[in-house]
């Protein structure tokens, strides 16, 4: 591993840089905003964007952990717990119109307001869920 | 060229959350958790790509054009109503639960385990819900 790559933060850092360049070529080449929910939501109603770059977007994205495998990889919940917890990501995304991607990466680099309120609020309910889960034995 | 667009985007974005480590869900609760053990990494990841993204954005906002200089559509809604509210709730009270949001779902696929399937087949079974009860709600630009 390079060696400013063993910083803190340092990875998660440059892997944002990676992002947000993806972010950038997605917008500039594909003319679309790289929001995953969004892509995910059309692709599974068959809709596949200009010269079908959405499924490939997709492809592209789970090539690397093909190529270098996932890293650690550690869940919390048991099978009944990751469904519950798919189903309302799947439904809040589509309601929300936008996940991590789309309203944190693109739509806060878009200088939008309304991400900016949503990527508040799920950050902040995430935050409150974890907690409860965590350190609300008391409740 | 919008296919290799969409090839090379496609690298960077699953190659960025590797090395960030956001496909470990663990990871991510760590961030959410900042009553406990609290790990910021992850909002050096959301500014790194914030700071990247945004001269693109500013570019379209001015010329509406890609760089092949076919129209971009860009989110034009500006009204915080409620179901960007709503949505945004569930989604937070999911993502908290699993410390999984989609992006790192999708990349989770390729290892193939029950967890992972488990999960993305929710994703997709909520996907699809939301947009029966709601088939007049616009969706993201095609």
């Amino acid at each position: 591993m390079p060696e400013f790559l063993s910083f803190p933060y340092a990875r998660a850092f440059a892997g944002g840089l990676l992002i947000g360049a993806a972010a950038a070529v997605f917008l500039l080449i594909v003319g679309r905003v790289a929001g995953i929910s969004g892509i995910i939501g059309n692709v599974v109603r068959g809709h596949f964007g200009p010269g079908r770059a959405f499924p490939v977007f997709l492809l592209g994205m789970v090539l690397p952990v093909f190529l270098l495998g996932p890293g650690p990889v550690a869940y919390s919940l048991g099978l009944p717990g990751l469904a519950f917890a798919g189903i309302l990501v799947g439904a809040g995304t589509q309601l929300g119109s936008g996940c991590t991607s789309g309203h944190g990466v693109c739509g806060l680099a878009n200088l939008s307001v309304r991400s900016l309120v949503a990527v508040l609020i799920f950050m902040a309910t995430a935050a409150l869920t974890v907690w409860v889960v965590r350190h609300g034995g008391a409740l | 060229m919008i296919v290799l667009g969409a090839l090379v985007a496609g690298l960077l974005f699953g190659g960025g959350l590797l090395l960030s480590g956001m496909t470990n869900p663990d990871t991510v609760l760590a961030f959410l958790d900042i009553a406990g053990d609290w790990n910021p990494a992850l909002a050096f990841t959301m500014a790194g790509a914030v700071l990247v993204a945004a001269p693109a954005f500013y570019r379209v906002r001015r010329t509406r054009l890609s760089l092949l200089a076919a129209e971009v559509r860009l989110p034009s809604r500006t009204l915080i109503d409620s179901p960007l509210l709503a949505g945004s709730v569930v989604f937070g009270v999911g993502w908290g639960l699993s410390g999984i949001c989609p992006g790192p779902g999708l990349l989770l696929l390729a290892t193939g385990t029950r967890e992972a399937l488990t999960f993305m087949a929710g994703v997709v079974v909520g996907t699809l819900a939301l947009r029966l009860l709601r088939p007049g709600g616009r969706t993201a630009p095609v």
